[in-house]
């Protein structure tokens, strides 16, 4: 990457605003209903946690670059200029209290979407030098070691033979033809290996043709989260060559929320070209198979299950009757909570905010708002279908002291599947 | 002549066909400030149409989300309050029709004088709430500009003289009623170029964020 710069970033800052930028920014009535749609907001009641007041840096350039009042304040010098300081202050509010939840995009009477233009002023902050060290970190690792945890393919062949080792069953890799190619996080590889033997068992009972790819196995891309399309093309690239190679047909993005925004919906946009294979969501995949009738589960739970929806998955991903519908097929007394779907509350996790120690406490603080819902259901376990929700939200009961299990949807599935002796044949 | 009068006849001439020039060429200049930026094609593979789940927003919109409105039921109150006795105000009243139809021809019935009324005072005491809100909530202090407080004050001049007018509380009319078109003049002109504009823009803001979700199959 080139040398960061207060010039880089406001020119990196200019080319993001578009028709919708200029739409929001004229729209807005500072009305601050923003305010009540975000975690940060509600749990801290500092108002300078309000959505709309983090795209600041955003908002100036917008104004003096491509309105005609902002262009003759300009000229008369009476525009407030983007200065480093002020970049510096919004390191914060753009990082450390934003998740990229997209919450407050729901909300705003004038229909501000106010994620999207977060998502762009991020690209200023990493241009202009002032993201957050440990979203760089993980970045950078992202980039020389292939993985934001620094997970390395050495580490991934250990889980599959330990993976093996355990269940018997067999973990495909660099299969060519294959029908699907799965991705994971380094988070799934590392604390959650359930989740690569609960799809092996799977897809094994369904005759799901799939397998693994050495040279691209992790779908998170922090290139996104930090707010650097040349990372995060480098990153989605990885992952296309890898696909055409083994030519397959389609590719599943993990559990993992972000994974699945930068796949499916940045990714084309960032390598400039449609994708040559179709990407699904392993809760979609999994909901097909269901309606298909290739997997059947039993022995389905009595205890109260809840459900937290990552927010990249339904929110901003349409992903929201899918797992309810699997969650009905592994308990009989599924609840959802009051504010779900596309109202969920984020985890407080979200967006690079849990690789970034300096939102640490205040991500804790911001908890408090899943605590409470998940209390309100009073349910015994709850699911999710993030790894990193999943971690957040495991630090975050601790944090209350509250014991509850928290468990994958996948995971979760084949646990309770059906598996005949002798599998059927492949029937595509 | 006396002075109320060519005061009266000065904002009902020159002055008018300044505003409107200024309102019609800025509002069209701004939109297309706003257009002429574009958008980038989408490559992603569309999980959902764009074109129905924008004009969707567009209505939807109006509809505050249950939870938040819980938490903030006076900016939602205040907001409706205002819009729809303005709204009213402005096109169901029989004079304001009358302008309408000797500028371009044509018109429509308009609402008895008692309820224009009613809806005029919906929007006093509405714009006044805002305004107290504006001053005590904490989040819409710390975002509130200069803008704000001016664009509130354009909005709020034109209905307090109309009202007054109407009810000749001031002396001499043409004055008053002079007053009221002046400050109407100053919304016209201002209009363009502050947050009047989400008049318009709004349909655009909403249209995007519908469309943008209803690509990836959500529903905004
Ligand atoms: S809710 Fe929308 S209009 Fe209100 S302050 Fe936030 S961005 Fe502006
Ligand atoms: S995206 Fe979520 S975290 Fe970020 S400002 Fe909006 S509501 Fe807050």
């Amino acid at each position: 990457m080139s040398e960061a710069t207060l010039e880089r970033g406001i020119n990196a800052l200019k080319e993001q605003i578009d028709a919708p930028v200029a739409a929001f920014f004229s729209s807005c009535v500072s009305c601050g209903m923003c305010a009540e749609a975000c975690l940060f907001y509600t749990e801290t009641g500092d108002p300078k946690y309000t959505p709309i007041y983090k795209l600041e840096p955003l908002r100036r350039v917008w104004e003096s670059e491509y309105t005609l009042v902002g262009k003759i304040k300009k000229v008369l010098g009476l525009n407030k200029p983007v200065t480093d300081e002020l970049l510096q202050e919004w390191q914060e509010l753009l990082y450390d209290s934003c998740t990229l939840c997209a919450r407050c995009s729901m909300i705003c009477p004038v229909g501000n979407d106010i994620v999207y233009m977060v998502r762009k002023a991020r690209e200023g902050m990493v241009a202009s030098g002032n993201s957050p060290e440990g979203v760089q970190g993980a970045a950078t690792r992202a980039v020389t070691i292939g993985s934001p945890m620094g997970v390395k393919l050495s580490a991934l062949e250990a889980q599959i033979r330990h993976i093996e080792a355990d269940s018997g069953l067999k973990i495909p890799m660099d299969v060519e033809g294959a029908d699907y190619l799965a991705l994971l996080s380094s988070m799934e590889i590392m604390n959650f290996p359930e989740y690569l033997e609960g799809l092996a068992k799977i897809f094994k009972q369904a005759g799901v043709s799939w397998t693994l790819c050495s040279t691209a196995f992790e779908a998170t891309n922090s290139g996104i989260q930090i707010g650097s399309s040349d990372i995060a093309r480098t990153l989605v690239q990885r992952i296309v060559d890898g696909a055409e190679r083994l030519k397959v047909k389609n590719v599943i993005s993990p559990e993992c929320g972000h994974a699945y925004t930068a796949i499916r919906w940045e990714g084309p946009n960032l390598i400039g070209r449609r994708l040559p294979f179709r990407v699904i969501h392993i809760l979609e995949l999994l909901d097909e198979l269901r309606a298909a009738g290739r997997i059947k589960t039993k022995d389905l739970e009595t205890d109260c299950y809840t459900f937290h929806d990552p927010c990249s998955i339904a929110r901003k991903g349409g992903i929201i009757e899918e797992p309810r519908r699997l969650m009905n097929m592994v308990t009989t007394n599924f609840v959802d909570m009051k504010e779900h779907g596309k109202m969920a509350w984020c985890c407080g996790g979200g967006g690079g905010v849990s690789s970034n120690e300096d939102a640490d406490s205040l991500r804790i603080k911001a908890f408090k708002r899943k605590r409470d819902q998940i209390a309100e259901t009073g349910a015994d376990v709850l699911v999710t279908a993030c790894a990193n929700c999943r971690l957040v939200i495991e630090e975050g009961l601790e944090e209350y002291r509250i014991e509850l299990p928290v468990v994958g949807l996948s995971e979760l599935i084949a646990d309770h599947l059906v598996v005949d002796e002798e599998p059927p044949e492949t029937p595509e | 002549m006396n002075e109320p009068m060519d005061f009266l006849i000065w904002t009902r001439g020159t002055a008018f066909d300044i505003a409107v020039t200024i309102f019609v060429i800025g509002v069209i200049l701004r939109l297309f400030e706003i257009l002429a930026l574009g958008r980038k094609q989408n490559l992603a593979e569309p999980k959902g149409s764009e074109f129905g789940p924008g004009m969707k927003t567009i209505l939807t919109r109006s509809i505050p989300d249950l939870g938040t409105f819980r938490r903030q039921p006076l900016t939602v109150v205040a907001g409706y309050m205002f819009h729809i006795g303005l709204l009213v105000s402005l096109i169901m009243f029989v004079p304001h029709i009358e302008l309408f139809r000797a500028t371009f021809g044509f018109s429509w019935p308009g609402l008895p004088t008692p309820i224009v009324d009613a809806a005029a005072v919906l929007a006093i005491v509405g714009l006044l709430a805002a305004l107290w809100h504006r001053i005590m909530n904490p989040v819409m202090r710390k975002i509130t500009t200069w803008e704000d407080w001016l664009v509130w004050t354009l909005t709020f001049l034109p209905i307090l003289t109309g009202y007054l007018a109407y009810h000749r509380m001031v002396n001499p009319y043409p004055v008053i009623l002079g007053l009221h078109i002046l400050s109407v003049e100053a919304l016209m002109i201002a209009f363009p170029f502050t947050k009047l504009m989400h008049t318009f823009t709004v349909f655009l803001s909403r249209w995007y964020n519908g469309a943008m979700s209803g690509r990836r199959g959500v529903e905004s």
